[in-house]
């Protein structure tokens, strides 16, 4: 089994979220950055599957130089190789143009892998489309948003989530499965990971190398803005007797807020 | 035209499509152009009726005995070669579990933009102007698509469904070609929960509860509470989620889910800032927490302070007394 994970550097869940206004971007001052959550669970589920079947797995990470701090986590978390597909351009909100340049270093880099992994959406950008757009792009099928997966002779089982249940998909290999939640419980790097993974180097590849122009592959999504969220007003907080404030709570509910 | 993609569901079109559709009639509306709503599957001819009453002004069929179990390979080829032979403008999907899989790989079949999980959509200078959540909804991101057609999902429960009850208009059947071994993954089940619970993000009343519930069995007086409404869910807050008291599909969150309810009940939830980015959406919303300091204080409309496990019951009762009214 040959497993490729992509993982992204993103802020982590407690960040708070400033945006400058010109520029209409998030401002990175101050904000602690690690690998996106959903991608942890994708890298667990390929290392348990390389410690039950054997083969091999690469880490990639499309980004700026610093995300080899997080290409460096998942080495010492057990993965055999990393690769950095460097690309310096500021985040752009479009999964198709992350996804062209994943499906390029795929097929040129990258080749003959059985499972390709992701998480099921990167924590931030919140788009939920480049596993399936570069499943799409390479011809393979997907399973998104799996919560367990089960490899056996040249097929993939995954649950997937669905409103209110799930679904049981069966893939074909090579394959795309996107990891959610619930997957599997990722482990800590130990500490004689981390001293391997100091030492192991994290080549590095071009846009250029991978045949892109310059500008390319551009982005489709233009942003015209980047707003707070409209802030609430705290309202009414009762306080007192329990059946009392109840009462009021309800009433205030159905007469003032018309909810019910 | 625009077009919304209608995501069929034990037989019947999801709410949240309906939604997708009448979003894209007011767009259309705006912009002077036609509606149309797509229905795949290997029979569908029999649920125009119902996308015509929800604003279509043209129903697209593609019946292929290939589309009878759903697979992102086959309905994406399905919907490129819809938008081949129609040539919409715009095409929006639900941002449901099935949109999310479809649109994007659409998306990458037709080499266009795809806006996910939009809260509002906008005709500014003749184009349409998407906005969007990003990180939960700590922040939202206005995009305009430079790429042709203008492809979106929408987010459930955020766009009002328009009703046209008895409306007709003209279908069309689109064929489209399968070929043998294009389709190399498929669902081959479907499992419900054992409860058949709605799932959170398309609830009308979402009952959360956090670390206040102090284990698991409190989650019981939430169920009670949410049973007393019609489309109503549990939900859960991370740290309730990671003891293990409910399973993940619960979590409200920058891990879980984004929801946008009619009304939020908190309870026993502190509103920590990844959380209240998850439900900070909703109409309204009702907290109940001992520690009158607590932040989900601050974002709440309502509040009580007090002993939840005292509390809970009660509100129950009086909910069920002022839904018989």
């Amino acid at each position: 089994m040959n497993m490729l994970v992509f993982v992204k550097r993103v802020p982590d869940t407690e960040s708070r979220i400033r945006i400058q206004h010109e520029s209409r971007t998030i401002a990175e001052e101050g904000l602690n950055f690690v690998i996106s959550p959903y991608d942890e669970y994708a890298v667990e589920e390929a290392l348990r599957l390389k410690e039950s079947k054997g083969g091999t797995v690469r880490v990639v990470s499309v980004g700026r130089d610093e995300a080899a701090v997080v290409l460096r986590k998942c080495l010492a978390m057990g993965a055999d190789e990393a690769l950095l597909v460097k690309d310096d351009s500021p985040e752009s909100f479009d999964g198709l143009r992350t996804a062209r340049i994943i499906a390029r270093a795929v097929e040129s880099k990258l080749a003959g892998a059985d499972l390709l992994l992701f998480g099921k959406q990167s924590v931030g950008a919140d788009n939920s489309q480049v596993p399936a757009m570069v499943a799409e792009l390479l011809g393979l099928p997907q399973a998104a948003v799996v919560t367990k997966l089960e490899v056996e002779a040249g097929t993939a089982t995954a649950l997937r989530e669905i409103e209110g249940g799930t679904e049981k998909v069966v893939l074909a290999l090579p394959a795309v499965v996107s990891a959610q939640k619930g997957l599997n419980e990722p482990r800590y790097e130990t500490l004689k990971g981390i001293m391997a993974a100091k030492k192991k180097p994290i080549p590095v590849v071009t846009l250029q190398e991978l045949g892109f122009g310059p500008g390319e592959p551009a982005s489709q999504v233009e942003t015209t803005g980047i707003d707070m969220p409209a802030a609430r007003q705290a309202g009414k907080i009762l306080q007192g007797d329990p059946a009392e404030t109840v009462r009021e709570l309800v009433r205030l509910l159905r007469d003032e807020a018309k909810v019910i | 035209m625009i077009a919304a993609y209608l995501e069929i569901r034990d037989g019947k079109i999801k709410k949240s499509s309906f939604e997708a559709l009448s979003e894209a009639r007011r767009r259309a509306d705006e912009l002077g152009s036609g509606t149309a709503a797509v229905l795949a599957g290997p029979a569908v001819a029999d649920l125009a009726p119902a996308a015509f009453a929800a604003g279509a002004s043209k129903v697209y069929l593609i019946e292929n005995p290939e589309l009878a179990g759903y697979s992102a390979q086959g309905y994406a080829l399905a919907l490129a070669g819809f938008v081949a032979e129609a040539k919409p403008a715009a095409l929006f999907f639900a941002a449901t579990a099935m949109g999310k899989d479809l649109a994007p790989r659409v998306a990458a079949r037709l080499g266009a933009a795809l806006a996910s999980d939009c809260t509002k959509v906008a005709v500014k200078d003749g184009t349409l102007e998407f906005t969007r959540p990003i990180y939960a909804g700590k922040a939202f991101l206005s995009v305009r698509l430079k790429s042709s057609p203008q492809l979106a999902t929408l987010r459930p429960n955020v766009f009002p469904v328009v009703e046209a009850a008895g409306a007709s208009g003209e279908t069309v059947k689109v064929e489209v070609a399968i070929p043998e071994g294009a389709v190399k993954g498929r669902v081959v089940d479907v499992l419900k929960e054992e409860s058949a619970e709605l799932d959170v993000t398309e609830a009308d009343v979402v009952v959360s509860g956090g670390r206040g519930l102090k284990g698991p069995e409190a989650f019981a007086l939430l169920r009670d509470l949410a049973a007393v409404f019609p489309r109503a869910a549990v939900g859960a807050s991370r740290s309730a989620v990671d003891s293990g008291w409910i399973g993940h599909q619960h979590q409200v969150g920058q891990t879980g889910k984004t929801v946008s309810p009619e009304l939020y009940v908190a309870i026993g939830i502190s509103g920590a800032i990844q959380h209240l980015a998850g439900m900070s959406s909703s109409k309204f919303i009702v907290a109940v927490n001992k520690d009158l300091e607590a932040p989900i204080f601050k974002v709440a409309d309502y509040g009580i302070a007090g002993d939840l496990f005292e509390i809970v019951p009660k509100l129950t009762e009086e909910f069920k007394k002022a839904l018989k009214d």
